[in-house]
């Protein structure tokens, strides 16, 4: 593992009573890499998400995280519904958010003019735009993605994974995603990590190494795709 | 082809006339029949007016007590029933939020507080009035013991029943305890607490009755039982009517607030108009 990474975890346990979930998992992220986490359901992907993000702390093993903050956007869009979409994006600063960054925000994520919008009138896609905003505003240097648009249609899902690459590229973030779907995975990230089943470790590694921004009808992509969809049925996945 | 697109807006005008019937109308329908029908019955005689007397006598004495009497048994009920509902209630939430934010606190409390909601309120009547004598002070206990367990048991089931989801969303962001109560859960749990405020008001004009009924000297339901001895059904009657109507109005005012407090809801609002 290189000596900048941005961020460097080692699991060498994790287990929930009896049952190990992660079994010496190693991952390093380097300063705007995109990678993404494959794996079956169950094997512990939004676990290692969460001891990344520092909300499960009870792991044996080491995690190194950047000085500045690390962000996460959830499966569901979990938006406070009694909050409007702009306290919803400052909602880490209580009501003293800072107002020209949200509005600059929300612009970016394209919901302009749905800055006093309650949740409950967006739309799945809208309110996932409106969490990455939230994620954003703290300014992080990571942002981790667990299944974010899983929930959603797949042209909607097509256009967020453009907005989201836009959005890291632009701010320089670093991604940590974890998905199910193998075209994501490869469209969005630069390293494709395939999990095994429990007790789980990281199987195989995948580099894409294509530039941005990315053809989805690119044949290369195919080729990935043939590769990991092996690299899965060797991982037991399906 | 063609016949089918004409069927269409043959229907439409008829669905919408139904419709543009104000909602306030279609609920006074049946009051109002049921009020024509009792003054008929009981001017032709079918039912004694000593037993029954008749909608419009009642509004003869209710105006006759609005001249009188009737200001001080308002004032002195409504004085009772917001003295031991605010008393009733702001126990009730302490101790809600005490036992549903803790789990300590839950394991040393919620028992006695099962125990104590298998007694039948008004089986405390007896003990009141040995305790505390007949005067306010056992009528204010027994309606703020009224309306302690609904605020309490709806209060403690709206914090348990908080999406953990979004408290993730607060300690993702380090929240303190404090900060997590204020931002998330108070918001979170606000439906549900007022949900139980509502229930703890309604029962708390009843047991300000039955507080009333046994010992007083003022209020509804000294009036009301004013009534029964005096042989006045127009009066129990006319006591009956002013409950409800403040019955109605207090709990409209919580509904007001409740409206105006949870506007971000997005919940069923019921079909049609
Ligand atoms: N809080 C928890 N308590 C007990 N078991 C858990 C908990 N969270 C997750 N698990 C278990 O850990 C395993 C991995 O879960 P998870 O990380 O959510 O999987 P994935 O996101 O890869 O589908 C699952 O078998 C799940 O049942
Ligand atoms: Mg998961």
């Amino acid at each position: 593992m290189s000596v900048r990474a941005l961020l460097d975890i080692h699991v060498a346990r994790k287990r929930f009573a009896d049952t190990t979930v992660l079994k010496d998992v190693r991952l390093a992220l380097q300063p705007r890499e995109a990678v993404s986490l494959l794996g079956p359901s169950g094997c512990g992907k939004s676990t290692l998400l969460r001891i990344v993000a520092g909300l499960e702390q009870d792991f044996q093993g080491e995690l190194r995280r950047p000085d500045g903050e690390v962000a996460f956007v959830f499966q569901e869009p979990r938006l406070m519904p009694w909050l409007t979409v702009e306290q919803n994006i400052g909602f880490s600063d209580d009501n003293h958010y800072d107002r020209a960054w949200v509005t600059q925000l929300i612009e970016e994520v394209g919901l302009k003019g749905f800055a006093q919008a309650l949740p409950k009138a967006l739309s799945g896609g809208m309110a996932q735009r409106v969490a990455i905003a939230r994620g954003l505003y703290s300014r992080p240097q990571v942002l981790l993605l667990d299944e974010p648009f899983s929930a959603v249609d797949a042209f909607t899902r097509m256009k967020l994974q453009d907005l989201l690459l836009q959005l890291a590229e632009h701010h320089a973030i670093a991604l940590l995603l974890v998905t199910h779907d193998v075209d994501e995975a490869l469209y969005l990230s630069d390293r494709v990590l395939v999990m095994d089943n429990r007790p789980s470790s990281i199987r195989q590694a995948l580099a894409v190494e294509l530039p941005h921004p990315r053809d989805r009808r690119d044949p290369r992509l195919a080729q990935l795709k043939a590769l990991s969809l092996t690299a899965l049925q060797q991982a037991h996945v399906i | 082809m063609t016949s089918k697109t004409q069927a269409v807006p043959l229907a439409t005008p008829l669905a919408l006339n139904r419709s543009a019937w104000p909602r306030r109308l279609k609920g006074l329908v049946l009051p109002v029949l049921i009020l024509l029908v009792l003054e008929v019955v009981v001017r032709v005689g079918w039912l004694p007016s000593y037993q029954m007397p008749a909608p419009s006598e009642i509004a003869l004495t209710l105006t006759d007590l609005a001249e009188g009497a009737l200001w001080k048994h308002v004032s002195a009920s409504l004085g009772r029933v917001v003295l031991g509902f605010v008393i009733g209630a702001s126990l009730a939430l302490v101790f809600a939020a005490w036992v549903g934010l803790s789990r300590e606190a839950e394991a040393y409390l919620e028992p006695t507080f099962a125990g104590l909601r298998s007694i039948p309120s008004l089986a405390w009547v007896p003990l009141l009035l040995l305790w505390l004598g007949i005067d306010e002070t056992s009528k204010i206990v027994l309606i703020a013991i009224g309306a302690f367990f609904p605020v309490y048991l709806n209060g403690v089931a709206a914090i348990r029943d908080i999406d953990r989801k979004l408290v993730e969303v607060g300690q993702m962001y380090g929240f303190s305890r404090r900060r997590l109560v204020r931002r998330i859960l108070l918001p979170a749990a606000l439906p549900g607490l007022f949900t139980g405020l509502r229930s703890g008001l309604s029962l708390a004009w009843m047991f300000l009755v039955a507080a009333e009924l046994i010992a007083a000297t003022k209020g509804l339901g000294y009036l009301l039982s004013d009534g029964r001895e005096t042989s006045r059904p127009d009066i129990v009657l006319a006591a009956i009517i002013v409950l409800a109507l403040l019955g109605k109005v207090s709990d409209g005012l919580l509904a007001a607030l409740e409206k105006r407090c949870l506007a971000w809801r997005d919940t069923f609002q019921g079909a049609g108009q």
